[in-house]
């Protein structure tokens, strides 16, 4: 390990993958660290189809997809260390970071002069969303049960109770029943389906699996293994109606309750953070509040599809090249992103009139036949739904921004 | 005069999910409507007459850095013997190495799909 880089990459999935290789190809010195025992990230455990078809224009499994990155990136020669967990990164000065690194081999110190911190999302748990009861064993997040049976060849169950049905729980839904075990419910808070509606098609309906819509795991219950799950509507305000408890007998409980960025290290080091996406507050160059300390995919907010992951990737890594090349960015003065009607979430935060900028974005409510606008610049998209679900993904040219002065709003509005 | 019986679908091609409808007098598809694309009509055509699906699972694997491999069917198979195929993935047994795109398993059940590896071990 040599003691100072131009940029260290903390995480080796999608994001990280896709910064260190672009990183490397516009000829900075690299160093990635990942914590698994294995380059690839999440993909590597996402045997079903369905990643790529932006990127590479085909429709791959997850696995397929992040072995032509890892391909990519070992052609690169990039120096990397699996097992390898970073302590701290230190904001040491403006244009040094101080990192501690463990691995295998000892306790290292790097300085790096750009971070990106692409360290992804962690599942929310059970102590999150209200269940109550025994902390028996056969309680996973949906990642753990994927791990365990994609990769290591574990079945976590055989009579399972899946709790959301976002795509991750739909899909999880298929991959058990096919695999042999017994779905007896999806359990979603919310009215109706978190997941695509081709996913609730092909993963429940296909396989007869019942879907549970207004209502709630409450509590688990058994012994030294999970026995059964009570389940409760919930009224409009998502509260447990009482007397409307039902026992569903399982072995097996598995979370696919949401995801949260995933910010433990950076956190410490300062970074502002964003309370409704939950990740950083970033400028268009996807750097946080520290200068110098980048962040990219499910790190920054959480992405719908992996072609977006591998972007913000991409991106910060130009931004990392940028603050390299110049001791600090290009830009001087920041238009901020104001959410509008009917806009939740949007990054990044600030924007500079320096580059063209990708903006991700999630909207509060479904509404149909909508025009998403920016007025300070005089740009309208028309877009025949929005739903909360799907993230939407626009660009603004250099010229756009440069015609707002100090703020830009995002809104949806109702097409007349 | 044969029956004439509507059939409403999601489409799964995209993430659009379109609802299609299609109509049959008999054995015959006599309307398909509510695709916004052509792969939205055929999906609804072979849905009805035949559907069929990518079918995904891990194999077992001697010798590897992972105890199993990922693999999928390089073509959609009769939905049907989906069951059929997974159980006989189930007994199947590789050695490492595994390349992407290796042929796990030829002709799988006479369908003409191959079942490929889509990880490395």
């Amino acid at each position: 390990m040599r003691s100072e880089y131009d940029v260290v990459v903390i995480g080796g999935g999608p994001a990280g993958l896709a910064a260190a290789i672009k990183a490397k190809e516009l000829g900075l010195n690299v160093l990635l660290i990942e914590s698994r025992e294995f380059l690839g990230g999440i993909p590597m455990q996402c045997v079903h189809p369905g990643f790529g078809i932006h990127y590479f224009k085909e429709d791959l499994t997850g696995t397929e997809f992040i072995h032509r990155i890892i391909e990519r990136f070992r052609e690169l020669d990039i120096e990397y260390y699996t097992n390898a967990h970073v302590l701290e990164v230190a904001p040491y000065s403006y244009r040094h970071k101080i990192l501690r690194i463990v691995t295998e081999e000892g306790l290292f110190e790097v300085a790096a002069k750009t971070v990106i911190y692409a360290a992804g999302a962690r599942e929310r748990h059970m102590f999150e969303i209200g269940i109550t009861g025994h902390r028996v064993a056969g309680i996973y997040t949906a990642g753990e049960a994927q791990t365990m049976m994609d990769i290591y060849g574990v079945m976590p169950g055989k009579e399972i109770v899946i709790v959301g049905s976002g795509d991750v729980g739909l899909i999880m839904a298929r991959r058990f029943t096919l695999e042999g075990a017994k779905v007896k419910a999806v359990i979603e808070l919310m009215p109706y389906p978190g997941g695509l509606t081709r996913n609730v098609v092909q993963c429940l309906e296909d396989f007869g699996i019942p879907l549970y819509l207004s209502h709630a795991v409450t509590r688990v219950e058994g012994k030294r293994r999970v026995e059964r799950v009570i389940v409760t509507k919930v009224d409009e305000k998502l509260r447990p109606i009482p007397g409307t408890e039902e026992s569903i007998e399982c072995d097996t409980v598995v979370l696919a309750a949401g995801l949260v960025p995933y910010l433990k290290v950076i956190e410490k080091a300062g970074v502002e953070i964003d309370p409704v996406t939950r990740g950083p507050v970033v400028n268009s160059y996807l750097e946080t509040s520290v200068p110098g300390i980048f962040v990219a995919g499910n790190a920054l907010v959480i992405n719908d599809l992996v072609d977006y992951v591998v972007e913000q990737g991409e991106e910060a890594a130009m931004g990392a090249y940028e603050f390299v090349k110049n001791g600090g960015l290009p830009a001087l003065k920041w238009r901020k992103l104001v959410k509008g009607r009917n806009i939740r979430l949007a990054v990044p935060h600030y924007l500079a009139d320096t580059k063209d900028v990708t903006i991700y974005a999630r909207v509060g409510e479904p509404e149909e036949n909508v025009r998403l606008r920016f007025p300070e610049i005089g740009k309208e998209i028309r877009l025949p739904f929005v739903k909360p679900s799907e993230m939407i993904r626009v660009k603004l040219k250099r010229e756009e921004i440069a015609r707002a002065k100090d703020r830009i709003t995002m809104e949806v509005v109702r097409d007349e | 005069m044969s029956e004439v019986k509507k059939f409403r679908l999601t489409c799964i091609v995209c993430p659009l999910g379109c609802t299609v409808e299609v109509t049959m007098e008999g054995d015959r598809i006599t309307g398909v409507e509510g695709f916004t694309c052509p792969r939205g009509k055929d999906y609804a055509i072979q849905e009805i007459r035949e559907p069929k699906r990518i079918v995904m699972s891990v194999v077992k694997v001697r010798g590897g850095r992972f105890p199993t491999v990922a693999v999928k069917s390089d073509r959609p198979v009769p939905k049907e013997l989906i069951p059929e195929i997974m159980k006989k993935l189930a007994e199947v047994e590789v050695e490492a190495p595994v390349s992407v795109g290796q042929v796990i398993v030829e002709n799988v059940l006479g369908t003409g799909a191959n079942i490929v590896a889509t990880r490395e071990v």
